[in-house]
């Protein structure tokens, strides 16, 4: 018999493990990895480039559309770039509001990993369990912004408005029964807050649910222990950041050691990984979980005392009150050359970085003193993590490739930008 | 935080002396200034010496200084006619140019020691010679790989010692460097599907690009040093 060669094998764009766009060219032998190569820049659109062609404000909403699952996130690191080159001081009720929706953001987002990545290795029933709770999250967003997505809710100086006092409800339809139709919006009577607090006494209870299904799964031990293990010096060498890097035993999180926003006003713990395999990723990402929604829960309790603006009145930057410029001239001014031709922005350079439910998220902004900026450039976490894909999967079956994707959380808006 | 920051400043004065050079920075962020000849010697010390412990290379960002500082409305005066829309298409420019400008071109590495809790941001001049060059950190910081590949498609520096420079982003094939500011922003190909042919076709693009906001620089008193060292104090 002819001794068998190694050979290559195209694994994507259109495969439905592959997280969107992925296209990997891989090198086997039998049915082991000896190489990677990630193709990407399928999705690529040149935000960083469109970026530079229109005023800041206008670009707030290509920022949801990078990692379009943890689409707050995105925006926060935009406009506290944009605040630290003005040096705005944003109002603490908006700090709040944003750490709150940064951790909704969270939770969407590793849900959506947890299924996606439950459903890549056969657990199928977690898709379903995990859409479930993110239903809910998307209607907060829906409540504050008018929509379920890309809200576009944070601006410079502060976030668009204040948070609604009630929440939209589900309306009749034959469909539902009155019973069914009051069940379904119990919790939506009060305000957003009494609904995202009401979130917040459930979830738990979720997760726990999520873990019963898969914790101590054989199969799903089966498929992540051991499976790659990223040592903690290979994880700083490869500028992994986020769960990656915790799940490697790097106890490092800019919540803690470069607070934001409130996140120094809150309390939570960062989890820590031991092994650095796909089980502690999970282990530590679902433990996440569990803090955002502790920090959640002291946001809503805050938010509910402290009454305050959410945005700062320096019209230069932000527009004045509709009713204000019904007879007041400057006003007017100022919401037209807001709308058309926007703020400038000393000359200048930052970097503002957020713990984006992936890792590390960063802006770099230059600018040179324009109502656009100079040059924007995204630091995706996702990005760096899928370089080091071939890393990660050397020597593994071809079947723990999915596995190694899935722990890697890739989304194709960010890293393809 | 801005106490620690002088501290590690004077510390990297002390070390490098005229080959990090300080850049006045407006967010309390520190920036240094490196020779690009000098790059390799200051990144390896940066990293493995104690006090510094830079062991993360958290972004490689390249940037094109062409046209900095420029704008496509003047404020200053007052002119007889307002802003067309009408910007005239620039012409395709392949920078056959057999140089730069020295400062045309930058890469600007974010670093972050987990240690010691401190970023840095060196920027390197590219220099004139076209194609820019610069030497790779890949050997120092492995995630520095993909980083320097995506520099390269967008911006066209070659990385010397890197192990594998292929484009990342653009399409297979793709010609010119994107992000340069005289690449237009609306491209200079387009694709459709030819029935007739039965294959995917590339022609010039066929849209005329339009500034619907024309770029602006207005001094804005607020923001001038000495007022805000008023105002802060």
């Amino acid at each position: 018999m002819a001794e068998i060669q190694s050979y290559t094998m195209n694994f994507g764009p259109q495969h439905p493990a592959a997280h969107g766009v992925l296209r990997l060219v891989l090198e086997i032998e039998g049915e082991v990895i000896r190489k990677a190569d990630p193709h990407v820049g399928l999705l690529h659109r040149g935000t960083e480039k469109l970026v530079e062609s229109k005023p800041y404000n206008q670009s707030i909403g290509y920022m949801d559309r990078l990692d379009y699952v943890s689409m707050m996130c995105n925006e926060h690191a935009y406009v506290m770039a944009i605040e630290k080159l003005l040096g705005v001081q944003v109002p603490e009720r908006a700090q709040y509001i944003r750490v709150m929706f940064d951790e909704i953001t969270r939770i969407l987002n590793h849900l959506m990993w947890l299924g996606a990545h439950g459903l890549d290795i056969g657990a199928m029933t977690m898709f379903l369990y995990c859409f479930r709770e993110r239903e809910d999250l998307m209607d907060c967003y829906e409540a504050v912004s008018g929509t379920r997505m890309h809200a576009t809710y944070y601006r410079p100086g502060g976030v668009y408005r204040d948070l609604p006092d009630s929440m939209p409800k589900y309306q009749e339809s034959k469909f539902r029964s009155k019973k069914e139709l009051d069940r379904m919006n119990a919790n939506r009577e009060g305000s957003i807050l009494d609904f995202i607090e009401s979130f917040t006494d459930r979830f738990p209870a979720c997760v726990d649910e999520y873990e019963t299904l898969l914790t101590d799964n054989r199969i799903w031990k089966q498929r992540t222990v051991n499976i790659g293990v990223v040592t903690p010096d290979r994880a700083m060498q490869l500028g992994f950041s986020g769960p990656m890097l915790r799940g490697s035993g790097v106890e490092w999180d800019l919540r803690k050691k470069q607070p934001y926003a409130a996140y120094d006003k809150v309390d939570f713990d960062i989890p820590v990984g031991v092994h650095g395999d796909c089980y502690d990723r999970y282990l530590v990402r679902v433990e996440e979980m569990r803090q955002s929604n502790r920090i959640i829960r002291q946001c809503v309790d805050w938010l509910r005392e402290n009454p305050g603006p959410v945005i700062v009145d320096d019209h230069k930057v932000t527009p004045p009150q509709r009713v204000e410029m019904k007879d007041d001239m400057e006003s007017l001014i100022h919401h037209f050359k807001l709308f058309t031709e926007g703020y400038c922005v000393p000359e200048g350079e930052a970097y503002a970085v957020v713990e984006h439910p992936k890792g590390e998220f960063g802006i770099y902004m230059v600018s040179d003193g324009a109502n656009k900026p100079y040059r924007v450039k995204i630091r995706a976490p996702g990005f760096a993590h899928l370089s080091a894909m071939s890393e990660m999967v050397e020597g593994h079956m071809l079947a723990d490739v999915v596995a190694v994707i899935g722990t890697q959380d890739i989304v194709f808006g960010e890293v393809d930008r | 935080m801005s106490d620690r920051s002088e501290t590690l400043a004077s510390r990297i004065d002390e070390r490098f002396g005229e080959q990090l050079r300080r850049v006045s920075s407006t967010c309390g962020e520190l920036t240094f200034e490196v020779d690009k000849d000098d790059l390799i010697e200051v990144a390896t010390a940066l990293r493995n010496e104690a006090e510094f412990g830079f062991e993360m290379l958290m972004d490689v960002c390249g940037v094109d200084y062409q046209g900095y500082g420029s704008h496509e409305w003047t404020t200053n005066e007052a002119t007889g006619s307002g802003f067309s829309r009408g910007v005239e298409r620039q012409p395709v420019i392949l920078d056959e140019a057999d140089e730069f400008d020295a400062k045309r071109f930058a890469v600007v590495y974010h670093l972050l020691s987990l240690q010691h809790n401190f970023r840095l941001r060196l920027r390197a001049y590219t220099g004139t010679s076209n194609p820019p060059m610069i030497r790779s950190v890949v050997d120092i910081w492995n995630g520095a790989n993909w980083f320097e590949r995506e520099v390269f498609d967008l911006f066209g520096i070659l990385f010397e010692g890197h192990p594998d420079l292929r484009r990342i982003l653009t399409d297979y094939g793709f010609i010119g460097h994107p992000f340069r500011k005289d690449f237009p922003l609306s491209g200079n190909v387009e694709v459709s599907y030819d029935a007739d042919e039965g294959r995917v076709v590339y022609k010039p693009v066929s849209i005329e690009p339009r500034t619907l906001v024309p770029r602006v620089i207005r001094d804005d008193n607020r923001y001038s040093a000495d007022l805000k060292d008023a105002t802060d104090g």
